[in-house]
């Protein structure tokens, strides 16, 4: 058994070794030099969220209702891995706002609402309350445990306590109210950070956490042969193997209420605000905690269940509070030393847990809800008065020592009958009405003042009455009556049962009817209020902190006038001289001004000012005080709302100007684009035009000449005459064949031809190509082959347009075949997918890179540089035409040298309806040259 | 007196015209029917006078005109092109590269026959 002073001086030692780490720390600070500014600290600094409640209330929750403690930690951890950017957007704007504290948040989000930042104040002092007294209540169990052990193996009653060592609650209430004194109010800028107590909060986390697993492994390892040992003779006995299944179904909505709660907790709780945002020193931190501090729970949690279940089976009459198994296990197997070591663990989550609650809270206390309350009483003239920094001080220390007497009292008359998870959750729903407010303030620019004061009041009276009413109940306060038959017996209003909602436990109770009248009030009271310009102005500012992060406070768009004297003075009685000095100078230097030798501060010192006093006394308070110094318009606000959205307005205008003039330009590209397009087609008009003059003059000069020769020369001889004669005629010829050709070619190409479309077998219409074309053939000398068998299908097509084709190619054929020894082909096959016609030569072939251009118009292929090849050169432009029209293609495959095969394609009335079936490649582009 | 003169034209017929026309003022006519063909002519021997049509197979007649410019051994040789395109643009282009007349076809016959007079006695 341990003697009780030792245990005493063993733990006050402990407290010492933690102060003068702070102590330490802040020293190196205030020195420039800090040593918490990386993720790991930042990281176990968040781990506060283990207290007490972890330390002994998990393992009593475990061995009650298996693992059934873990939702909360499932919480956090979905929020820190899942939900980290809505922690980094509440860090950024905390920063750039110098947000002291969770109602310093809400009031700022909502217009620097005073009334807001009382109520969230009073809420989380009312809702912080039962978890602090929880930690003294877990402090001093732990105590008597380690003293009386085994003669007591419960907490006796406090009225019996008195006699033993004096009580032990109230004592360690006292020493941790003059500890939270001594590190959290040495600065009076609360923004700054403190740096000294999260080092300390820090070096606890690691503390609780080795004891714990020290004691997790004892009992797993020394009284067991490892996890598998533990759980298969806990399997054997019915009540504890019980433990290791999910329970009834109600155990669901629990599970889910508690995970709920936890993740509004981890955010919305006044201590992991002071960790996680206000003492956040990067930004960046996160990142790393992000992982950092769920991997702490998941450590922490691993040998929760394997103590709770040692306990059960140790303690097998139940005589033992299973709240205490992490002490008593030990204790029963004589490891006094390892009992000692985890009432140390438990006394670090809790006094962290207390220390961090407190300051925050004090914070509220004074920027929040004393000064704005002290400011607004004429008679005490505070705003005339000199330094207010001892004030200020005074006030926060107070009000440390306050809510630790307060949560003793709780402690005392209310808590001590309750488990420590009980206790807990209670104040987790209360902090969760923050949740709404919060989330919608950082998301949704429409949320309003009205609709947060509403909301968080519903949901805090909800809270109440569902909640914390009921405690009331058991001291005697309240006649049991309240509970079981609800208020002067009406029962749809029984605290635990409201408008006759039942099903439910307590707890997942009071978080539905809270969250539903918080979430109903927000959200229909901001969409049904006006938000006020300052407002709209925060709205902005939190919601679009990113896009905006240029812009640190909606108070750069002041436009009251004030003197830097002025100024300077009210900082000065706020923060002391030194503080403000340093402000100011460093402003100057930025500014690159002589501050001593302005009189006007600019709208950016103003601003700066009022961001030190909201350090100070919270943005509310902020507000009205520089508001007593800047002369004029104290709040321009509604002009400033006009200039803004005027400035919006013009931005919208210049925006529609970019608009329009990005889409004149797309328009003058459009232009110039067809301004280019006209130009070519112009071009190519002219080139044809003048191709068509050229070819019209050269017949017609031979013509005119010899007309012209043959009148001034009569005496010519018969045998010249009749040679130009010749000339004449087949010039004239040549000349009415390029006209007639010209005319079909523009016709074709405009579309006014009269076609005369039938269903007809090709067969005959090739018969009579070849029968027109044969005089050529036989003229000149050049074998003609004819291949029409087979059968050819029915085509649908012009007939006599289609024998043109092909005397064109007949033609052109004879014409560059060799002479003599010419031989010209014509073959016609019926194919699946239509006709293929094909003439070909043995003629000098067509070089590749005018296989395209023969087909177009006066583009005839130079077969040698003395004979020019007799045509009009518009023939196979025609046909091509032609060709295109009755939905078919025309070609040429041919090599220098080794003849030309021109082949057209036109489609059969049997492939053009399994066309429709699967295209084919014929007549693809048919329609496209109509 | 007879001139020597150098008919640069693709067409048979024109040529034939052409031939025809000069022969009967006198002149020793000789033929050429595309553009390099026409320069080793005129190297071989040198004509008094080129008729010169413009729209030839490989160089054109702006570029036979332009080269028989460029050689100092052929200054003094009259150049008449000889154009189907009726564009004021060529004609200008035809005095640029340093012909001394321009005829658009078809041609009055007398006329080609005043002008290569003119050109010829001229100097």
């Amino acid at each position: 058994m341990l003697n009780s002073w030792f245990i005493v001086i063993t733990a006050f030692a402990y407290l010492c070794l933690l102060f003068a780490i702070a102590y330490y720390v802040d020293k190196k600070a205030d020195m420039g030099r800090s040593l918490i500014a990386n993720p790991y600290i930042y990281a176990l600094s968040i781990a506060v969220y283990c207290t007490s409640w972890t330390f002994y209330g998990s393992v009593g929750r475990a061995a009650s209702g298996g693992i059934a403690f873990l939702p909360i930690y499932l919480g956090p951890t979905l929020v820190f891995v899942l939900w980290w950017f809505l922690l980094r957007k509440i860090i950024r704007i905390s920063k750039a706002h110098r947000i002291t504290s969770i109602a310093d948040f809400i009031s700022s989000r909502y217009g620097k609402s005073t009334t807001l930042s009382v109520l969230v104040t009073v809420i989380a002092v009312i809702g912080i309350i039962p978890y602090i007294s929880l930690q003294l209540q877990a402090v001093s169990n732990s105590f008597y445990v380690l003293l009386e052990y085994p003669e007591l193996t419960r907490p006796p009653p406090v009225s019996e306590r008195l006699s033993l060592v004096g009580d032990m609650a109230f004592l360690v209430a006292l020493i941790l109210a003059a500890f939270a004194i001594l590190f959290g109010t040495r600065h009076i800028d609360a923004s700054e950070h403190h740096e000294g107590m999260v080092a300390a909060v820090a070096f606890e986390s690691v503390i609780k956490l080795l004891a714990f697993l020290a004691v997790g492994i004892f009992v797993t390892y020394g009284l067991y042969d490892g996890f598998g040992d533990l759980f298969g003779q806990a399997a054997a006995v019915p009540a504890v193997a019980a433990l290791f299944t999910l329970g009834d179904t109600s155990s669901y909505a629990q599970w889910v209420t508690m995970t709920i709660l936890s993740m509004a907790a981890i955010v919305c709780l006044p201590r992991q605000f002071q960790v996680t945002v206000v003492e956040n020193v990067d930004e960046t931190h996160l990142d790393k905690a992000a992982w950092l501090f769920p991997l702490y729970l998941l450590i922490i949690n691993i040998f929760v269940l394997p103590i709770a279940i040692g306990g059960r089976l140790v303690f097998a009459d139940g005589s033992v509070d299973a709240d205490t198994f992490v002490l008593t296990l030990p204790m029963a197997e004589k490891q006094e030393f390892l009992a000692l070591f985890a009432f140390l663990g438990g006394l670090s989550a809790a006094t962290g847990m207390v220390i961090v609650a407190a300051i925050a809270l004090s914070t509220m206390i004074c920027n929040d809800l004393v000064m704005p309350a002290l400011l607004r009483l004429q008679w005490l003239r505070l705003t005339e008065k000199g330094d207010l920094t001892g004030l200020l001080i005074s006030i926060r220390r107070v009000a440390i020592v306050v809510i630790l007497l307060l949560g003793y009292a709780y402690f005392r008359f209310i808590g001590q009958n309750e488990a420590l998870v009980t206790t807990g959750l209670v104040s987790f729903a209360a902090a969760a009405q923050f949740a709404p407010a919060i989330i919608g303030g950082i998301l949704w620019k429409r949320a309003s003042r009205r609709g947060a004061l509403v909301g968080l009041s519903l949901g805090f009276m909800v809270w109440g009455y569902t909640l914390l009413l009921p405690f009331f109940a058991q001291p005697g306060w309240l006649p049991p009556e309240f509970i079981t038959h609800g208020p002067f017996g009406i029962a749809l209003l029984r605290p635990f049962e409201l408008f006759g909602l039942t099903g439910l436990d307590s707890l997942s109770h009071a978080l539905f009817w809270s969250m539903l009248a918080n979430i109903g009030g927000y959200i229909i009271c901001s969409l049904w209020s006006r938000q006020s310009p300052i407002e709209r102005i925060q709205a902005v500012l939190f919601v679009d902190v990113f896009s905006r992060s240029g812009q640190a406070s909606g108070s750069q768009f002041w436009r009251g006038s004030a003197t830097v004297s002025d100024l300077h003075a009210l900082v000065v009685r706020f923060v002391g001289p030194g503080r403000a000095n340093r402000a100011f100078a460093e402003y100057a230097r930025v500014q690159g001004v002589d501050l001593s030798k302005v009189h006007e501060a600019d709208a950016d010192l103003v601003s700066l000012t009022e961001r030190l006093l909201a350090g100070a006394i919270g943005a509310a308070s902020a507000r009205v005080m520089v508001a007593t110094v800047a002369k004029g318009e104290v709040v321009g606000l509604e002009e400033m709302m006009e200039i803004l959205e005027e400035t919006s307005q013009v931005i919208e205008y210049s925006h529609g100007l970019e608009q329009k003039s990005r889409e004149l330009e797309a328009t003058t590209a459009e232009l110039r684009q067809a301004n280019e397009r006209l130009k070519e087609l112009d071009r190519l008009k002219d080139d044809f035009l003048s191709t068509v003059s050229h070819e019209l003059r050269t017949p017609l000069t031979s013509i005119r000449s010899f007309s012209e020769i043959l009148f001034d020369n009569p005496q010519l001889d018969e045998e010249e005459r009749s040679r130009f004669l010749r000339v004449i005629v087949k010039e004239s010829e040549r000349l009415t064949r390029l006209i007639n050709q010209l005319l079909d070619l523009a016709k074709l190409e405009t579309g006014n031809v009269d076609w005369h479309m039938e269903d007809f077998n090709p067969r005959g219409a090739l018969e009579d190509a070849v029968a027109v074309a044969g005089g050529l053939f036989a003229a000149d000398m050049v074998d003609l082959k004819v291949d029409l068998d087979g059968d050819l299908g029915r085509i649908h097509a012009d007939r006599d347009r289609l024998i043109q084709v092909v005397v064109n190619l007949l033609s052109n054929a004879a014409k560059f075949s060799p002479r003599p020894n010419g031989v010209v082909e014509l073959k016609a096959e019926g194919r699946p997918d239509g006709l293929r016609v094909s003439v070909s030569d043995n003629g000098p072939g067509i070089a590749p890179q005018d296989q395209q251009l023969i087909f177009e118009r006066f583009q005839q292929a130079n077969v040698s540089l003395t004979s020019k090849p007799i045509g009009t050169g518009l023939g196979l432009t025609i046909s091509r035409q032609i060709i295109e029209h009755f939905g078919g293609d025309i070609g040429v495959n041919s090599a220098p040298g080794a003849g030309a095969c021109f082949y057209f394609h036109v489609p059969t009335l049997a492939a053009a309806e399994g066309m429709s079936l699967s295209p084919a490649p014929l007549g693809a582009s048919a329609q496209s040259a109509e | 007196m007879p001139y020597s003169i150098l008919v640069v034209e693709d067409e048979p017929n024109i040529i034939d015209s052409l031939s025809f026309l000069m022969r009967r003022e006198g002149h020793d006519v000789r033929v050429a029917q595309d553009g390099d063909a026409a320069l080793k002519a005129v190297a071989a021997a040198r004509p008094d006078l080129v008729i010169l049509d413009v729209m030839l197979p490989e160089r054109d007649g702006f570029e036979v005109c332009r080269l028989i410019r460029a050689n100092d051994q052929w200054q003094g040789i009259k150049i008449i092109l000889l154009t189907a395109k009726g564009r004021d643009s060529d004609r200008e282009k035809g005095m640029a590269v340093g012909a001394n007349d321009y005829i658009t076809k078809p041609f009055s016959t007398r006329e080609i026959v005043a002008r290569v007079r003119e050109l010829l006695e001229g100097t």
